[in-house]
């Protein structure tokens, strides 16, 4: 028992530690396959050590709410990470909620940084509260179908149970179902954490930004733990798609052998997937802001297709 | 059981005869209050009572009313959970009502008339759930609709409280003309008490079921607010007192959830597969056209009550699953559906109600419900801000607050009508989840704009700035009027595993949800059985806290630099700020009403006035786009020019000539001698 939960601490750790590097990864392969030498994929580590020792400038417009709401997005995604399947298929907080509490989790964050935009009162703040909100909104019925087309094969939407019923039966993970499921999460995962072609992360032009534009208000250590859990969503959504669609290599058992795997399965994966971003960063450019709901609009088809070909072809 | 009843029929005459007798003074404003959360906390212990006990309570007066079986009172568990849900909403109303009531300016509202109305609408509702024969539930019904009239034209002076009045008025009255052809189907010239219909509905034929069906679906929907009978809702909600709002919104319209449920699962004992396809996907299009056209709107009050469409179309998504469900054979989602649904309903009350009675605050101290003269609220009436947050996270289905934990359990009870046989009914209950999650996320977008915008940044016009004849804290009782509210939503957030095994009791006697309830572990995690999952929202709290609490300890211990300096905002190096800059109510749902233009249809009017000597010169601009809901215009405006029509006939007949009347008398008593004549008699 006790084991389990240290196994929990450990994987939070972990998480936070391997969230910067992974961020720090995607931009350096970026660079390089932009034939740019790029910075150094540790740049997010100095990032956040300088970040955490600089003084807080505030906004004379802004209320508490600015002060509390980095505090609850790191939280909500710390506690998003408690939830989901890293290292091991361990879990002993499966029975604290499932997919859709993590998507829920997720919001809350999302609700109170898109408050905090709005909050100094800035025009761009707005902006990006604005914007970030309508694409959270259009992104949520993709999300809630791509689970339940998961959903359907373990039949619970528990993490657990799905990363076991694709353990008993592998067939399923190669379904029509799966393999649509997993391309429209691909897809809102692209619009929730940021990344071309929905908002680009490397942007400093104020009219294109969403993200960037919500935080702008925001420095030293709030700027740092925002900064942070955006990193840490990232990782949350990459080690959801490679964990509940490819769930081999999570360690099954306790000892330290099938542990050192398991985080060794975590990092190859979290590398090819942050490949598979980097290369579509490098050959998309942006979406319009407009054109971005069609976007979403073809990712919910595939969700809808993934929840009807898994009753279909049963 | 007998003494709670009397107490509660007491208190709320109390109310009623102490706002007749003392009228605006203080004491009649806190007699009447008390008379009404008296009654309201009777309410509640009552119908928990009966829920818990499960022994119905019974009472009934023929001699009260001779004809048609006369008074007839009694109260199930069904019965027992709306009473209860009515005061949850009803007590704290009441306690903010003293002290918001209390800053009409002299002669704007007759105090006598709303404490007296006030008393009597909520004493008219908790017995409508008390009818155990037709006639006491429609005689019931009417005080409801007539009450409710008279508190929504409470303001008259206001622009638009008469059209509203005038509204809410037409359309409850169409919705009872349908009820009453419903109830003289059912009853089909025999006994008109509940527990007789129960048993002769029965007999009747499956054409004639669907037909009492309909006219009761649309006669309830009509109260409750679906779409496209909800036109009433954004008019009459907004224009009562904000108290009386917060009843209407959050307790109100669930009493249409309550006949439907009666008249459909228990006296009619349920209907084939399209009654539960009906209602699932009229509820699915409420509540996602509903958030879409609340996101749109700026007034605040207004906003609210088109969010209340979309959260009485969640309620019917849980209702149309489990009726769907129940025919289709499967009693344990379908019972699961509509604990949802109930917990959805109850939730809808606790934080529908805290937010009116929030808006009410900021009315009270701007005199303003346009947002976009608002802002920095916060500042100003901090409390009304914490408030109005806890309102608007757990209305947005964020957890781990109440929102999210019933529509938790609706996402849950819709999996298994995803693998249901009949491609084109897994279909629906697919497009209803699709539709139910585009909700809550645009629901979480309209009350980021509805807080964000209120009580964030800088005060957009003179009535939000915080000097002293304007923007305040609220009155203390309308302080703890929320903060009541607030405190149910917590309850009803971080103890699920209470409540749902209270609503399997409430739904145990209704038909298709059978026994065969998923079996409910107490504990921490709310766990379904095999096949479903789990969720505590209890142990998630606990896990957000202890990283907000962790966090700060962690960064200390880091020896990170906490300095902060408040300052001037960067925003990327502007000069100077001015409300005028900021985002705005309008600015903020832009985007998506670009990207659902195809539904809003925004009228454009574009003005410039250019230079004489050069079109290159514009001397002003000016630019209006207005959304109107074109469906109502398709809908309603057919009707009305048709009763225009009529009625201008009609009038022929009013012809002001005393000859005419006398001989209208004479004709009338000939017509009456002959048809007495004509029978024998």
């Amino acid at each position: 028992m006790i084991i389990s939960y240290l196994l929990v601490l450990f994987k939070i750790l972990l998480a936070l530690l391997l969230a910067p590097g992974l961020v720090g990864y995607v931009r350096w392969l970026k660079a390089r396959l932009q034939n740019r030498r790029g910075a150094p994929p540790w740049l997010p580590y100095y990032e956040l050590s300088k970040l955490f020792g600089k003084e807080v400038v505030m906004s004379n417009n802004a209320s508490w709410l600015f002060r509390v709401a980095p505090y609850i997005v790191f939280a909500s995604a710390v506690a998003v990470t408690l939830l989901i399947p890293l290292i091991a298929t361990d879990m002993p907080f499966d029975r604290v909620g499932d997919l859709l509490l993590v998507v829920y989790l997720l919001l809350l964050g999302t609700f109170f940084l898109a408050l905090a935009g709005l909050d100094p009162g800035t025009a761009f703040g707005g902006m990006g509260a604005s914007r970030e909100m309508t694409v959270a909104a259009i992104a949520e019925p993709t999300i809630a179908l791509a689970i339940f087309g998961l959903a359907l094969g373990a039949g619970s939407t528990n993490l657990g149970r799905i990363v076991s019923a694709t353990l008993a039966e592998p067939g399923v993970a190669i379904s029509p179902g799966h393999l649509l499921a997993f391309v429209a999460l691909f897809i809102v995962t692209l619009a929730e954490t940021g990344r071309l072609p929905v908002d680009n992360p490397a942007t400093h032009l104020e009219l294109t930004m969403i993200h960037e534009a919500m935080v702008l208000e925001y420095s030293g250590r709030y700027l740092a733990l925002i900064e942070w859990a955006s990193w840490l969503k990232l990782l949350i959504f990459f080690a959801l798609l490679a964990n509940l669609f490819v769930p081999w290599g999570l360690a099954a058992s306790h000892s330290p052998a099938a542990l050192a795997l398991g985080v060794i399965a975590l990092v190859v994966k979290l590398a090819v997937l942050g490949a598979v971003v980097a290369i579509a960063e490098t050959r998309v450019a942006k979406l319009r802001l407009f054109r971005v709901p069609e976007l979403l609009s073809v990712s919910f088809v595939l969700a809808l297709l993934a929840v009807t070909s898994s009753f279909l072809l049963k | 059981m007998q003494p709670i009843f009397l107490l509660l029929i007491f208190s709320y005459c109390f109310g009623a005869l102490m706002a007749l007798l003392f009228g605006a003074s203080a004491l009649g404003r806190v007699l009447a209050g008390t008379g009404a959360a008296v009654g309201a906390g009777a309410g509640i212990l009552l119908g928990a009572g009966v829920i818990v006990s499960g022994a119905p309570f019974q009472w009934s007066a023929p001699g009260l009313l001779p004809t048609a079986g006369g008074l007839a009172l009694g109260l199930d568990a069904l019965g027992g959970f709306f009473l209860a849900l009515i005061g949850v909403g009803a007590l704290p109303a009441a306690i903010y009502g003293v002290g918001y009531s209390a800053a009409y300016a002299p002669g704007s509202v007759s105090l006598r008339q709303l404490g007296v109305m006030f008393n009597l609408f909520l004493l008219t509702m908790s017995l409508v759930t008390f009818a155990d024969n037709v006639l006491t539930f429609l005689l019931m019904w009417e005080g409801m609709s007539l009450t409710s009239y008279f508190l929504v034209v409470s303001e008259p002076g206001q622009p638009g409280t008469v059209r509203a009045g005038v509204w809410y008025a037409a359309m409850t009255h169409a919705g009872l003309a349908l009820l009453l052809a419903a109830f003289v189907l059912l009853i089909n010239g025999g006994s008109s008490a509940f527990a007789d219909l129960r048993v002769t509905a029965g007999e009747i034929t499956p054409g004639l079921r669907g037909a009492i069906f309909l006219l009761a679906f649309f006669g309830f929907g009509s109260k409750a607010g679906l779409i496209p009978l909800h036109v009433w809702l954004p008019r009459a909600h907004p224009a009562a007192p904000s108290h009386v709002s917060a009843l209407m919104s959050g307790v109100m319209i669930k009493m249409g959830v309550y006949g439907l449920l009666r008249v459909g699962l228990d006296l009619l004992g349920g209907g084939p597969t399209w009654w539960g396809a009906l209602v699932l996907a009229v509820g699915a299009a409420s509540a996602l056209l509903g958030i879409l056209f609340a996101l749109m709107e700026n007034d605040l009050k207004r906003l609210l009550a088109y969010s209340s469409v979309e959260n009485i179309g969640i309620v019917f998504i849980g209702v149309g699953a489990a009726m769907l469900f129940g025919a289709k054979g499967l009693p344990a989602a379908a019972g699961l559906a509509l604990i949802a649904a109930l917990y959805h309903a109850l939730n809808h009350t606790a934080f529908k109600g805290l937010l009116f009675l929030g808006a009410g605050a900021v009315l009270h101290a701007t005199h303003t419900r346009d947002m976009n003269r608002m802002g920095g609220l916060i500042r100003t009436m901090p409390r009304t801000a914490f408030f109005f947050l806890i309102g608007s996270l757990a209305i947005a289905g964020i957890p781990p607050l109440n929102g999210f934990v019933s529509e938790w359990l609706l996402f849950q009870s819709l999996l298994p009508g995803v693998g249901l046989a009949q491609p084109i009914v897994a279909a629906l209950v697919t497009l209803a989840i699709g539709m139910l999650a585009l909700t809550s996320g645009l629901a979480a977008a309209g009350f980021v704009k509805a807080f964000g915008i209120t009580f964030l940044a800088i005060p957009r016009s003179p009535e939000a700035a915080p000097t002293r004849q304007s923007s305040h804290e609220a009155a203390p009782s309308m302080q703890w009027g929320m903060g009541l509210l607030v405190a149910s939503c917590l309850l009803l957030a971080l103890t699920p595993t209470w409540i749902v095994p209270g609503l399997a009791r409430v739904i145990a006697g209704l038909a298709g949800v059978g026994d065969a309830l998923p079996s409910f572990t107490l504990g921490l995690s709310l766990h379904l059985g095999d096949g479903f999952a789990d969720v505590s929202p209890l142990l998630a709290a606990l896990g957000l806290l202890v990283v907000l609490g962790l966090a700060p300890g962690a960064m200390a211990l880091a020896r990170v630099n906490r300095s902060l300096r408040v300052s001037d905002s960067w925003g990327c190096g502007r000069v100077d700020q001015t409300p005028r800059m900021e985002y705005t109510a309008t600015s903020f749902a832009e985007p998506l009403r670009r990207v659902f233009a195809e539904l809003y249809r925004p009228t454009k009017e574009l003005t410039i006035d250019f230079h004489p000597e050069s079109r290159y010169f514009v001397q002003s601009i000016e630019y209006r786009s207005e959304i109107r809901g074109w469906f109502e215009e398709i809908l309603y405006l057919p009707v009305i020019s048709a009763i225009q029509w009529l009625s201008r006939y009609v009038r022929l007949l009013q012809s002001g000539s005393l000859h005419g009347y006398v001989s209208y008398l004479f004709v009338v008593l000939i017509l009456l001698l002959a048809t007495i004549l004509w029978s024998g008699g």
